[in-house]
């Protein structure tokens, strides 16, 4: 059984002046335990937005989300135990500047009483030696570098022991020589098992940790398969195009 | 920061300008009083005689320095009391907008809220407390009008509090929302435990200012006729049928006073922006 499965999703902005604009327009996919997709196209073609869709930080306007059985897109839904369950990492981090890693890593386990703070403190501990930061825990965010609030940040989506992180291209605002240690990262997770979306423009390694590549354009999925159906033998002409201005530099 | 942008009075005081350029204005400023005093006639010994003598009646015969120590605690009650009622209202007024402006269902209490702010500092302070006092506790005769003065200082206050915090809030990035939420927090604990306390520490030193603007918003208390520092120099100017020292010394202990916060605020600005916490 697919622990998410998307069934025609739909999503359209409405702008101040009133103009509509369809971001999403009818997408189907899903993803099994232990799956890694990556998700690729070009900017503006809702691959973001897909993905923000999933725990609902973007409200779909049409089509259902299946959670663990569950339609996450009904009102009777309570989006935020389903959250507790998805882990989101963003392009920009958004640690929490106020508070220490720690306090980072334990405010919303101890706030939603899922853990003691004692708990916590074990988990945070084990997370960030995972992460390579176990030195860091009682440091403030702003006095870690791009590379370092990445690796928090992945270590407080993973503090609630979610069972699908959504990675919503967590290399983009990097400098290029600390993209490496947030890959390693997401790397050895990917080993572990876990079940993770991923937007990106790191082909190279989409290629290496996914199962399988949704490449979205225009709202859609126009091509999936797995990285070696996309990446080396494209079918459709956009992706052919994509991909060959994004790897042929 | 939008430094002061949402504040009623002006800021220069606490605002921070070449401190080398200030003292020069200031020097030269004192040096025309000065002149104005030695051309009057003031240093003579005649003069300082008499300034003496008046000194002595206005402030120091019959303990009537006292009258001004009593009329600055009712100033700082008044002040802090509002402050506290601002704090409060403007906090809840702030949330309010800004959860509707985000999504919130709560269209009624959003028009509630705007209107409390359109009319509320849309009017004059004096006249709301004057309304206060005179027609909606008309009849409330026991009750002490400090009480009054500070219900109508602090709910004036509210309404400009309220517009310091939502810069405040607004100012926070909308990221550090969602991921709160992403980690399964509500919306309001999110607002409490990541927002709020970012917001807070932007505005403290607009908080600040606030306060010091409400020291000397409350020397309209007279006219409710609280005994505050204002009234208590025109009280002893009706006792001594003196024109000038009583209000020229009132004048100078909210100087004091203001210059004492206002050095307080830089400090605090100082501290809150070396570094992080």
């Amino acid at each position: 059984m697919p622990v998410i499965e998307v069934k025609n999703l739909h999503k359209t902005f409405i702008r101040q002046d009133g103009t509509k604009i369809e971001v999403l327009r009818g997408i189907n996919t899903s993803i099994v335990k232990g799956e890694k997709i990556a998700v690729i196209g070009p900017s503006g073609s809702g691959k973001s937005t897909f993905l923000r869709c999933l725990n609902r930080m973007e409200e779909p306007t049409g089509g259902e989300i299946i959670f663990n059985g569950e339609d996450i897109t009904k009102p009777s839904c309570d989006i935020n135990l389903v959250r507790r369950k998805m882990g989101m990492v963003f392009q920009h981090f958004y640690l929490f500047p106020h508070l220490t890693v720690r306090k980072n890593l334990t405010l919303s386990p101890v706030r939603l009483k899922i853990m003691t703070q004692d708990e916590a403190d074990a988990k945070a501990q084990e997370l960030l030696a995972r992460v390579g930061l176990a030195d860091k825990i009682d440091e403030w965010p702003d006095r870690l570098s791009g590379g370092q609030k990445q690796r928090v940040a992945i270590a407080r989506a993973m503090a609630m022991n979610p069972e699908v992180l959504l990675f919503d291209e967590p290399t983009s605002a990097l400098d290029p020589e600390m993209i490496g240690e947030v890959l390693d990262v997401m790397k050895e997770l990917a080993d572990s098992g876990m079940t993770m979306y991923l937007v990106t423009h790191e082909m190279g390694f989409a290629h290496k940790i996914a199962d399988r590549v949704l490449f979205i354009d225009g709202g859609v999925i126009s091509e999936e398969g797995t990285p070696q159906e996309v990446f080396d033998n494209p079918q459709q002409p956009r992706t052919k195009e994509f991909l060959s201005k994004v790897l042929h530099r | 920061m939008r430094n002061n942008f949402f504040n009623k009075h002006d800021a220069c005081l606490t605002s921070r300008q070449g401190a080398g350029r200030g003292d020069i204005v200031l020097g030269l400023f004192g040096l025309f009083l000065l002149y104005l005093l030695y051309s009057s006639g003031f240093f003579t010994a005649a003069a300082w005689q008499d300034f003496n003598r008046r000194f002595y009646q206005n402030f120091i015969k019959d303990q009537r320095y006292m009258m001004l120590v009593d009329g600055l605690k009712a100033t700082l009650f008044m002040t802090s009391g509002a402050t506290l009622i601002g704090l409060t209202v403007g906090l809840i007024l702030s949330v309010i907008r800004v959860a509707y402006k985000g999504g919130a269902k709560i269209p009624l209490l959003n028009k509630l809220a705007n209107t409390y702010i359109t009319v509320l500092r849309g009017t004059p302070a004096m006249v709301q407390l004057l309304i206060w006092n005179f027609t909606i506790f008309a009849s409330a005769r026991n009750l002490n009008t400090q009480y009054i003065a500070i219900l109508a200082f602090g709910l004036n206050s509210g309404a400009y509090v309220a517009e310091i915090f939502r810069g405040g809030i607004e100012s926070i990035d909308p990221g550090q929302m969602e991921a709160s939420r992403s980690l399964g927090l509500s919306y309001g604990d999110s607002m409490r435990f990541v927002v709020l306390p970012q917001a807070l520490r932007n505005v403290i030193p607009m908080l600040f200012n606030e306060f010091i603007a409400m020291l000397k918003e409350t020397s309209v208390a007279g006219y409710i006729g609280i005994d505050d520092l204002t009234r208590a120099g025109q009280n002893i100017q009706a006792l001594t049928l003196e024109h000038s020292q009583p209000l020229i010394m009132v004048a100078i202990i909210y100087l004091v006073i203001v210059l004492f916060l206002t050095h307080v605020v830089r400090k605090l600005e100082e501290w809150l922006s070396r570094g992080r916490r």
